[in-house]
């Protein structure tokens, strides 16, 4: 335990963008009313209101991150100067920014609205605001001459507004606010183009799945609060719902473990379905049929991660309701751990680019679940942060690959191939994001799910490291399919200029090699050949324009570089992420944290002797302190066990680039007959084929044999039980509407209707003969009326 | 006390205009006589406000005499118009009710 006196007291710094966070959603906020509103009037369609919106939302997160990070290094600095006086070593607690208004009341209760700026909010906020800004940009021209291009930039605008707005819930009232609203424009937006059935079911599949999962949410909400309320209104003066009350509530020793456990279960239900883990992931690749840059912002880098921040905001709840510290598997984890390799097999099977990114971010978000259920919070919530940026670049880029290189469709295997030469900027984007997914070694995903990875193994969950390195491994394979099929081999359909007979035999330029440099050649000639004798050859496939490919290249930078925010390997002056948004697991005095102002105070801790053995959630804390996070431990990094996740990302991307090659071009040299072409390589790539060459074919036995089987019967599973059960309760829930139609609907309720227009009718008949139109009658009545008036008055007042 | 004169001349001017909006069949002659109703509460309003001795009635009553104004000017613009259409300003030719 601590020693009882505190030794220094620090001024934490504040400032005019932490107090005023809370405005950060309003903006986008305001901009859905005037798109709604003058949209359709405007120049711009009312787009501009939402681009202007998200820029400054994005300026005021950014400031309000460079004032916590001011305020941190203030409360850091003092900290390191007491502990150079003897004083003690661990991260001071850096109280959050919390600012509460009373929303509305009812029975008693109060349910507030306000903030809760801390790391985690604020990088969530710059995250969101970013990317929303790109895709708002992106989307200008990826939907211009759209039907509904008001109304899309509505529901992206008002999508923005709610998840800045659950962002910095400081309570769960204000969470779940921003969680619907989301849902709902996750529906309009799946379903934008809805003249088409198959888009309307998605998102009708997507709302009613993640409904599903919301009953845990309310559930959950309602144990915790009715549990936590009168702990947390005694000791913190907040209510049940506030998050640093629970926080501290779940993490005081005093509250009930089965309230802690199902709480954390019904909560963790409502991120299954938000976060499309197994088994409520079927949504997500459906989402797909919404707009391009609708997948790039909410189904992969932004709304989706919302369970996964439900359980880093809440993680005291989930750590002592899942017993996180003291368990090598609970819920948490079996979930993430099966999500992981589910989705990355389903992933081999697609022909849909999007949908193998659909499954890529399933599987990436079981990544995040897996690091937090097994308490590498910070690895996970790092992970959201970069994961956000290379996977909207690569949603970004399947767009423009629609939009500019196959005619508006999807299909890989038909419409695709070859586009690396015609769209150099979208493929170059689009293999930094997909090697800083599969997690090469200076690419932002490496230093994210590595440590998720490592940390996971650190504390004891072995098994799931396993699955961890595996997940790797096929993420590395199925992304190298997907980028050999767009982008490489032979161009096939509409990426070789054909809009009209998909059919069209390429006699000219069959005899394609393995070599890519002498396939690139091929199809060059191939699109020449094209150029000469066909009238639309300007419809061919060419580089998207300036507004789809700078927001890809700016997000390809940070694919490449946003991984240096929590560089490990380099040492502990690289973990700024850690430094920044890990909160700190200090005992803090009970009332100095929720009740925080404007430039408070915060009391450092007395020094300690010896090393810290015990801390939050090993020790309960001692009456009149309070914890606000658990002592989570920190892999010691380790080029070597580093090095053994890089070689299995490395044998996937090569192991899957030669499959690839042999596959997909053998098929086409068995049209012409040439099998012997294999033997025919040039130079250091004949080396290199050969020496992977028993690699590549135990990757086509085992791919064949074991993965396609399995992958499709996964896929199986998934269409017929899990969608099976869903479709069984679409039904049930027709019955029993059908039932309240005819009964309820059609009598009680038109019963009703019916009655009262009777009665209207009949009041109105015996008043008709009032109605003469006689100025004069209508003149009596008024005096008789206002006479009877006075007398009444004069009566009462005697 | 001359309160006492001042309210019995308002009430005959309110009961003459009374009188007028229900028997006149003009209706040139039924706006007149909400101008003496009008004109009559005008009447008792400065005989209270005399009495209590403070200024609020006379600000009612300038108010009122604003109103009055207006009014007229928007009915006697009716009258005009419906003048044009029908030729006539009785008002028990206007209705165009069944009951």
């Amino acid at each position: 335990m601590l020693a009882a006196e505190a030794t220094a007291e620090v001024h934490a710094s504040s400032g005019w963008f932490l107090e005023h966070a809370w405005v950060i959603p309003i903006i986008p906020a305001v901009a859905f009313a005037l798109i709604i509103f003058f949209g359709k009037k405007m120049p711009m369609k009312g787009s501009e209101f939402g681009v202007a919106s998200m820029l400054a939302s994005l300026v005021l997160a950014v400031g309000a991150a460079w004032q916590w990070i001011q305020r941190v290094d203030g409360v850091a600095g003092a900290a390191h100067s007491a502990a150079e006086e003897g004083a003690h070593h661990a991260a001071p607690f850096v109280g959050p920014i919390i600012r509460e208004w009373t929303w509305w009341q009812s029975g008693g209760f109060e349910f507030g609205i306000g903030q809760h700026i801390d790391g985690l909010a604020l990088t969530l906020l710059v995250v969101v605001a970013f990317i929303s800004s790109l895709v708002q940009i992106y989307s200008l021209e990826y939907l211009r001459g759209d039907r509904r291009y008001t109304h899309f930039f509505a529901a992206l605008t008002l999508f923005s507004a709610g998840m800045l707005c659950m962002v910095l819930a400081p309570n769960m009232v204000q969470l779940i606010l921003g969680w619907e609203i989301m849902g709902l424009c996750s529906f309009m937006l799946i379903g934008h183009w809805w003249e088409e059935e198959a888009n309307s079911r998605a998102a009708l599949k997507a709302f009613f799945t993640v409904r599903v999962g919301d009953m845990g949410l309310l559930i959950g909400t309602g144990i915790l609060f009715f549990s936590a309320n009168s702990w947390t209104q005694e000791h913190l003066g907040v209510s049940g719902f506030n998050i640093s009350g629970l926080s501290a509530w779940a993490m005081s020793g005093a509250a009930s473990q089965s309230a802690l456990t199902w709480g954390a279960v019904a909560l963790f239900v409502a991120c299954i379905g938000k976060s499309g883990q197994f088994p409520l992931h079927t949504w997500l690749p459906d989402a797909m049929a919404g707009p391009t840059p609708v997948s790039s912002l909410l189904h992969s880098s932004t709304m989706v991660v919302a369970g996964v921040f439900l359980v880093g905001r809440l993680y005291p709840v989930f750590w002592e309701g899942m017993k996180i510290g003291d368990t090598n598997i609970n819920f948490i984890v079996l979930i993430g751990g099966i999500t992981i390799v589910i989705a990355a097999l389903l992933a081999f099977v697609q022909h849909d680019i999007k949908k193998v990114l659909a499954y890529s971010t399933v599987s990436q978000l079981g990544y995040m679940m897996l690091g937090l259920g097994a308490g590498a919070w910070l690895p996970a919530i790092f992970h959201i942060f970069t994961h956000a940026f290379f996977k909207a670049c690569l949603f970004l880029a399947a767009g423009s690959v629609s939009h500019s290189g196959s005619h508006h469709s999807f299909d890989m295997k038909k419409d695709m191939g070859g586009l690396a030469k015609k769209m150099p900027v979208t493929a170059t984007t689009w293999i930094i994001s997909t090697l800083a997914l599969a997690g090469v070694f200076p690419l932002a995903g490496f230093f994210s799910k590595d440590e998720i990875i490592d940390n996971v193994g650190h504390n004891g969950y072995n098994a799931f490291m396993i699955v961890g390195l595996s997940g790797a491994f096929l993420t590395a394979a199925y992304m190298t399919r997907a980028t050999y099929l767009t982008f490489f081999g032979e161009a096939r359909g509409a990426a070789a200029g054909e809009h009209h007979d998909e059919h069209a035999a390429h006699d000219a330029h069959t005899d394609h090699g393995v070599h890519d440099a002498h396939v690139g050649h091929d199809t060059h000639a191939a699109h020449d050949d094209h150029d000469a004798h066909a009238a639309h050859g300007d419809h061919g496939p060419h580089e998207s324009p300036k507004l789809i490919t700078v927001p890809l290249m700016i997000l390809a930078a940070l694919a490449l570089v946003a991984g240096l925010a929590n560089a490990t390997p380099f040492g502990s002056n690289w973990e700024r992420f850690k430094k920044y948004v890990e909160p700190s697991s200090e005992y803090v005095v009970a009332e100095s944290a929720v009740a925080s102002g404007p430039g408070e105070s915060i009391v450092l801790p007395a020094a300690e002797e010896g090393e810290k053995k015990e801390g939050c959630a090993v020790v309960a804390p001692e009456e009149g302190k309070v914890c606000y996070f658990p002592t989570v431990s920190h892999a010691k990094f380790k080029w070597s066990k580093a090095a053994l996740s890089l070689v299995i990302v490395a044998f996937g991307l090569i192991s899957s680039w030669l499959f690839c090659v042999q596959y997909y071009t053998r098929r086409n040299r068995r049209l012409v007959g040439l099998t012997e072409r294999n033997v025919v390589l040039r130079g250091g790539y004949k080396v290199l084929w050969n020496k992977y060459y028993l690699d590549a074919l135990y990757e086509k036995v085992i791919v064949r044999a074991v993965a396609y089987p399995i992958s499709r019967a996964a896929y199986w599973f998934n269409q017929n039980v899990l969608d099976g059960i869903v479709n069984a309760a679409g039904k049930i829930s027709r019955r029993v509407a059908g039932w309240v139609y005819r009964n309820i609907d059609q009598r009680v309720v038109d019963g009703a209707v019916n009655g009262s227009g009777a009665a209207a009718r009949g009041t109105g008949g015996a008043l008709r003969p009032v109605q003469s139109g006689k100025v004069n009658q209508y003149g009596a009545l008024l005096f008789a009326a206002a006479a009877i008036g006075a007398l009444i008055l004069v009566i009462i007042n005697t | 006390m001359l309160t006492a004169q001042f309210l019995l001349l308002g009430a005959v001017l309110f009961c003459i205009g009374v009188y007028g909006v229900l028997a006149r069949k003009n209706a040139v002659m039924v706006l007149m006589s909400i101008e003496l109703i009008l004109n009559s509460v005008n009447l008792n309003l400065l005989a209270f406000s005399v009495r209590h001795g403070s200024v609020d009635g006379n600000t009612f009553a300038l108010y009122i005499i604003a109103i009055a104004a207006a009014e007229v000017g928007v009915g006697l613009a009716m009258v005009l118009l419906i003048y044009r259409n029908r030729r006539t300003i009785a008002l028990d030719d206007l209705s165009e009710m069944k009951g």
